[in-house]
């Protein structure tokens, strides 16, 4: 199969290496036809032609993250996303995976402050990262007041978009108080308005199937203090 | 306990706790991500190995070759399950196609190998060495093209009849004054819920136990059992949390059976979760329709003859998509027919998805009445008005069991300020957006089914609850915990409910919008009887015992509910099961849906200002959820109108768009606030509970209100759904 | 997703030579384009290198009064720049338009402009494309095209570009700045930088192996009213069927881009002449030799209304 290495050998050196660099390792596969930018990558046609190579094994480096106030270190398989070094090693399920691909919200969570999806970014690439999920914010006993909102507006249906809608929502208003402008806002120049087009407009990157997106904004409205 | 005669006042009446806005009992779980899926059960089984599923890659024909040997060599995997090595499968009673294929392909994306390994890293890695050649067959992919061909469906208790006729269409309808012969379409669509269908396997021994994501745990169970060839006895289905179904979960599906084997393959418990891009294709969707409505009219709009067919495709042995159901019960009409025609086709397996039938069906029903309304120069309310029929129009001995839908289409009119709408189209314009109102009728049937549960009462006075019901975000748990603190006398915080595991009786589950009515009346069945024991021990007539505050009392005897269990506890378990009542009396919930919509002069994008729906459903059990299922119902209607599809590639047959980038489904910015009013009713006739389903209610007709919405906003009529722009772009006003 | 050896790049140039040295090796920054598509076995590089340590994610004045946009800014930071949203509006509003806030916080100004097509065929590993897997035929051709391209496209692929943001770098004539592994580096206008796709569709960019953008080059500003209007089916996180980023002066005179509608942001200096004279005579030499499939004729129209729309607004 194109694209799959034969500088196994090398990996591990090349780890412990720091990587700097590696030269010439693969000579003749064909994958070293492409050069590393989308210009020309590499052709696969995975499905159908698989390599008679043999195939090599994981990768695994060292990660830590603070995640909710905890230090955690992990050792990882460099494919693992964060979502999934979340999920399957921190065993904190409450970010979900919805598509896996960025097209859902579902797996948002709070790194250094800032809103990601969790599926599209892999777990080695927030050495030393703070980590803020759902579990984060508020327990069953001691939610948090828009875990709060949520549940007095019916913000949800089947749950499982929540987290994401909730981890979203408090990211959203910070960075309306951050300034940071939005599709909708009407005047580049001033700072955001907080009002419920904003919160859609800004909300949008989580969806939910079960529709509960009228609640979801009366929730937000409420914790935000009612819109300018 | 057998209900077939209408129902008299009971323990539900005080509306202590029934009724009320509660606040779902599962939302603290839900809201800090602490209510445990399926694919997230570290808490039973601690080091799963993973399974990733590999979709055939051609839409009908045989595989030829399959090399998995270079994917079992490959680091961590454990096992590839394919056809070759599952062993003898059966076929569930609720699949068409097979959900493991090999060598014959039915569909594209038809599951054909599971590879399983140590993490799901690897096993993804793993399952792009399966080497697959096929040899591929012609199929038939278009439904348009294969209309033709299509042909009566078998009748079943769930499409009912293919062919109906009252009086004489025909000649009714040449012989009206006003007529109309238009012929709609509706795409195909995917339930698109958020949490993909999900499993982790364990077996012990011949024993399996699945935790999956499932809204008809016994449905699974027995389908289960049935395609492993083994006895039901030896499966357990366990299902607390699901995220989100829409009919997409009634069914057993790929990942339950290849968890399954998964985990015999390898010896120890797997998990699988099907991948975003592979579940448009492998799973179940919505069939498009081609529906042709014939309505005939008096000039005083009384219509005198109404005619509705539909085709729809599936895979062989399957059924076809009842979008004319609701055209036999919704309006008056001495003459009237209705068609069902179902192609082969092979697509993916086409089945339920919210409200089938109802939904697609009044989405071209409820343009046909706006435009008839037109044709006669009359209100599209009025029109309705004029049409409405307290009895079923086929059997008009058979009365509705309670039919208030002229007062939600006035009261909705009222409340949207519908007065205000000008009849003539493309009249309404604020800056660059030309504005509009729509309306629709809104009906879906009450269906019941036996439902059974089980109460046990600590001596504590605490209560649990279980039963195999599943709350697919409907808010099960707490109309269920609403209900046995309404019957016990108990506050709802002593009550626990326990949901979704085939260990419990087996309910009505979670479709057809049955489940909250069903579920709940099953609950009231089992606490009556806990009453009977509770009141026997200690000593008090059952009739007269009164169950409030934690206490039973007769006269000034009171004494804690709690105390008739003593060391141990009671055990109350029973069913709700039906007579005929639904026989004697139509059984139908009714509604009116309003939007406002407004279109951009230039682009032509649609944007939706204002939804109100007036629901008449029975008692609504908790109005808070109920609102939320409505609401939730008129957004997925919304989609519907304005964007979803499953584009087909009819030379290859398969749904192009499969993802949640590719199929688009209403985000936030397309949704405004919506109003929802239940009409103040209860329906005795259906359950003690004297409740119906609304669950699916605000997806019927809500497609259509935008629909003529987006007509009186422009003008133009677009009969194929979804209304994209370019359906209509190039009849806008010349804006340059 | 292949394994791959994970290293975090010390400097550009460090990172350029060992892109330059490791074979299959890629850059990875956000990681919201080039993840998405190793999942699904699309992009299989066995080597991935980290950018984002490098000190590459400040917005600078020039010399020439313009900005320079370090390769790592964010969507969003890009987006909320005060300099950014006083003189290159339609920059702020094109980002502003692209994707979902979780994305944006992720994206890279770089990535941006080098995500590749959403074409769906592409995206399916089953079926044939020649950007994919150059000689192996194209199957969006005759299939599924609402998406796809109006203009500019070739017998081996109609996919268009995907970004927003490169749509308004196009009409702001952004300059890209790359090292390479050698140290040196170049400026590649932008109306350079992407390429049609012609028999290569798989060559989507005139950059070289191991090359590394390290930024992004505004000219001084241009002034003028600054629209972009992105066209799309549902209301926000949605690629653009068409989205036309517009400049237009008090005198009628401007710049147009579009996206939505090429395998790279489209552009036609010559057809802006005729800006005063209104959005058909525009539209008309913008997309002269269009070849739109039946399913996506549709743009054509969309163009031309929505610049319409955008010329009104700018006048009124
Ligand atoms: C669901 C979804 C919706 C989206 N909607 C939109 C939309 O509406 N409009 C829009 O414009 N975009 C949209 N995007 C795309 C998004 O904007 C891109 O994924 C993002 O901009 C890519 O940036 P990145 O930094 O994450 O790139 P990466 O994924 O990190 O990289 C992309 C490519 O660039 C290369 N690369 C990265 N940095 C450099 C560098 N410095 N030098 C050389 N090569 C480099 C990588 O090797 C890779 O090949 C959407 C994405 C998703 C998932
Ligand atoms: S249009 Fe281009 S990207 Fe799409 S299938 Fe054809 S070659 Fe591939
Ligand atoms: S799981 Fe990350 S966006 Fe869907
Ligand atoms: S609550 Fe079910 S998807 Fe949002």
């Amino acid at each position: 199969m194109q694209g799959q290495s034969h500088h196994d050998l090398s990996r591990r050196d090349l780890l412990a290496a720091g990587a700097a660099t590696l030269a010439g390792s693969s000579a003749g596969s064909p994958a070293n036809a492409a050069p590393a930018s989308p210009g020309a990558a590499p052709a696969s046609e995975a499905r159908n032609e698989p390599s008679s190579a043999p195939t090599p094994g994981p990768v695994r480096m060292p990660v830590h993250l603070t995640v909710n106030g905890t230090t955690r270190d992990l050792e990882v398989d460099t494919r693992t996303t964060l979502l999934d070094a979340l999920r399957e090693h921190l065993s904190l399920t409450g970010t979900k995976k919805g598509c896996d691909h960025g097209q859902c919200g579902a797996c948002t969570v709070i790194v250094d402050g800032v809103r990601i999806n969790s599926c599209l970014t892999l777990a080695v690439m927030h050495e030393g990262a703070e980590v803020t999920t759902i579990e984060g914010l508020g327990t069953p006993g001691h939610m948090h007041e828009m875990q709060a909102a949520f549940v007095k507006h019916d913000g949800y249906q089947c749950g499982y978009c929540t987290p994401g809608q909730i981890c979203s929502a408090v990211a959203v208003l910070e960075e309306i108080k951050a300034g940071i402008p939005s599709h909708v806002t009407q005047d580049l120049v001033s700072a955001p308005p907080l009002s419920e087009d904003e919160l859609r407009e800004r909300m949008s990157g989580n969806i939910c199937r079960c529709g509960a997106y009228s609640n979801i904004v009366a929730a937000i409205t409420e914790v935000a203090g009612s819109p300018a | 306990m057998k209900f077939d005669t209408p129902a008299t006042t009971n323990p539900i009446d005080h509306l202590k706790v029934v009724g009320h806005p509660h606040d779902r009992i599962d939302g603290p779980l839900k809201t800090t991500g602490t209510a445990p899926y399926a694919y997230e059960r570290h808490d039973v089984v601690a080091e799963p190995a993973y399974g990733y599923v590999l979709g055939a890659a051609i839409a009908k024909g045989r595989i030829a070759r399959l090399d998995t040997s270079a994917a079992e060599r490959a680091p961590g995997v454990i096992a590839v399950v394919t056809a070759d090595n599952a062993g003898k499968l059966g076929k569930g009673n609720f699949n068409t196609a097979r959900l493991l294929g090999g060598p014959e392909v039915e569909h594209y994306h038809q599951a054909i190998a599971l590879v399983v390994a140590e993490s799901f890293e690897q096993a993804r890695s793993a399952s792009t060495l399966v080497k697959v050649d096929y040899k591929a067959e012609p199929g038939v992919f278009d439904l348009r093209a294969a209309r033709g061909s299509a042909s009566p469906p078998e009748e079943t208790a769930i499409s009912g009849p293919p062919d109906t006729s009252v009086g004489s269409f025909a000649s009714a309808f040449t012989e009206a004054p006003v007529t109309l012969d238009e012929t709609y379409t509706t795409p195909d669509h995917s339930h698109a819920m958020m949490e993909p269908h999900a499993t982790l396997a364990a077996w012990e021994g011949d024993a399996l136990t699945v935790w999956t994501s499932n809204q008809m745990i016994a449905w699974a169970t027995g389908d289960l059992a049935a395609t492993l060839g083994i006895d039901r006895s030896k499966v357990r289905v366990v299902s607390p949390y699901i995220g989100g179904g829409f009919g997409g979960k009634l069914f057993l599906r790929a990942d339950v059976l290849l968890a399954a084997l998964g985990a015999k393959a390898a010896g120890r418990p797997v998990k699988v979760a099907l991948q975003r891009p592979l579940i448009p294709n492998n799973t179940t969707h919505r069939p498009a329709t081609i529906q042709r409505i014939r309505i005939g009219a008096e000039r005083d709009g009384t219509i005198t003859a109404i005619g509705h067919e539909s085709w729809s495709g599936d895979l062989p042995g399957g059924g076809p998509e009842t979008a004319v159901g609701q055209t036999r019960l919704l309006y008056a009409g001495a003459n009237r027919m209705t068609a069902m025609r179902l192609a082969v086709l092979n697509l993916p397996e086409g089945n339920a998805m919210r409200a089938p039938g109802e939904a697609p069906g009044l989405m071209a029903l409820e343009i046909a009445m706006d435009e008839m309304a037109e044709k006669l120069g009359m209100d599209p309310v009025e029109f309705r008005v004029r049409n409405d029929t307290q009895v079923d129009p086929e059997h008009p001995q058979r009365p509705f069991s309670s039919r208030p839908f002229v007062e939600c289409l006035r009261l909705g009119a009222e409340r949207f300020g519908w007065s205000r709408r000008d009849p003539r189209p493309a009249r309404v314009r604020e800056g660059n957006w030309l504005v509009g109102m729509g309306m629709a009728a809104a009906f879906r049937n009450n269906l019941l089914m036996k439902s059974g549960a089980r109460v046990r009462l600590a001596g504590d006075g605490s209560l649990t609850v279980e039963t195999d019901m599943t709350d697919i975000g409907t808010g099960s748990y707490t109309i269920i915990a609403q209900t046995a603190a309404e019957m016990t006398g108990l506050p709802i915080e002593k009550i626990a409910v326990h949901l979704g595991d085939s260990d419990y009786p087996v309910s009505a589950g979670s479709g057809g919008q049955f489940g909250a009515n069903n579920a709940t009346s099953g609950v009231f069945a089992a606490c009556a009887k806990l009453r009977e024991e509770v009141a026997r021990r200690l000593g008090f007539n059952s009739e007269e015992a009164e169950f409030a505050g934690g206490q039973v009392r007769v006269g000034n005897r009171s004494v804690p509910i709690g105390e008739a269990a003593g060391e141990g506890e009671i055990v109350a378990e029973d069913a709700i099961e039906y007579g005929d009542l639904d026989k004697t009396y139509q059984q139908s919930t009714f509604g009116a849906h309003f939007v406002e919509a407004a279109v951009d002069v230039a682009t032509g994008e649609a944007r939706i200002r204002r939804m109100l729906a007036v629901c008449a459903a029975g008692r609504i059990i908790n109005p808070k959820s109920a609102r939320s299922q409505v609401i939730g119902a008129m957004t997925m209607g919304a989609g519907a109108a304005l964007m979803e599809e499953l584009a087909v590639d009819t030379r290859r047959g398969f749904f192009v768009n499969h993802d949640l980038a590719g199929y688009e489904v209403p985000v936030h910015a397309d949704i405004p606030h919506q109003e929802v009013i239940f009409l103040d009713e209860t329906d005795p006739i259906s359950s003690p509970m004297k409740a119906k389903g609304v669950g699916e209610l605000g997806i019927c007709g809500v497609g259509a209100a935008v629909a003529n919405a987006l007509y009186n906003a422009t003008g133009v009529r677009v009969r194929d759904y979804p209304i994209t722009l370019d359906k209509y772009l190039d009849r806008l006003p010349d804006v340059a | 997703m292949t394994p791959f050896t994970f290293e975090r790049a010390a400097s550009p140039a460090q990172a350029a030579a060992a892109a330059a040295a490791t074979p299959g090796a890629k850059f990875i920054a956000g990681g919201t384009n080039l993840l998405d598509l190793m999942k699904l076995q699309i992009e299989t590089p066995t080597h991935l290198i980290d950018v984002n340590g490098l000190a590459l994610d400040t917005i600078e004045p020039t010399q020439e009064g313009g900005l320079r946009i370090g390769a790592l800014v964010s969507n969003t930071e890009l987006a909320s720049d005060a300099r950014v949203r006083r003189d290159y509006a339609l920059l702020s509003r094109a980002l502003l338009a692209g994707a979902s806030g979780q994305l944006r916080n992720k994206a890279t100004t770089a990535g941006n402009l080098l995500q590749r097509t959403r074409c769906p065929y592409f995206y399916d590993t089953n079926q044939a494309c020649n950007k994919r897997s150059p000689g192996s035929g194209c199957s969006a051709i005759e299939g599924f095209t609402r998406q796809l391209a109006v203009i500019g496209a070739s017998d081996a692929c109609i996919a268009t570009h995907p970004s927003d943001m490169a749509v308004a770098l196009r009409a702001l004539d952004a300059e890209v700045e790359t090292i390479h592994a050698d140290g040196s580096g170049r400026r590649i206008p932008i109306a350079e930088f992407h390429r049609l796709p012609g028999d290569t569709p798989h060559v989507e960019t005139v950059l070289e192996p191991g090359e590394l953008i390290t930024a992004v080059i505004l000219p001084k500003p241009v002034g003028g009213r600054h629209v972009y209007r992105k066209v799309r089916d549902r209301a926000s996180y949605a690629f653009a069927l068409v989205s036309v980023g517009a400049i237009v002066q008090e005198d009628g005179s401007g710049r147009v881009a579009l996206g939505g509608v090429a395998h790279k942001p489209w552009r036609v200096e010559e057809a802006e002449i005729e800006l005063p004279r209104g959005a058909r005579p525009t539209t008309e030499r913008l997309l002269a030799n269009a070849r739109p499939t039946r399913d996506n004729a549709f743009k054509v129209t969309l163009v031309e209304r929505t610049l319409g729309s955008i010329l009104k607004q700018a006048r009124g």
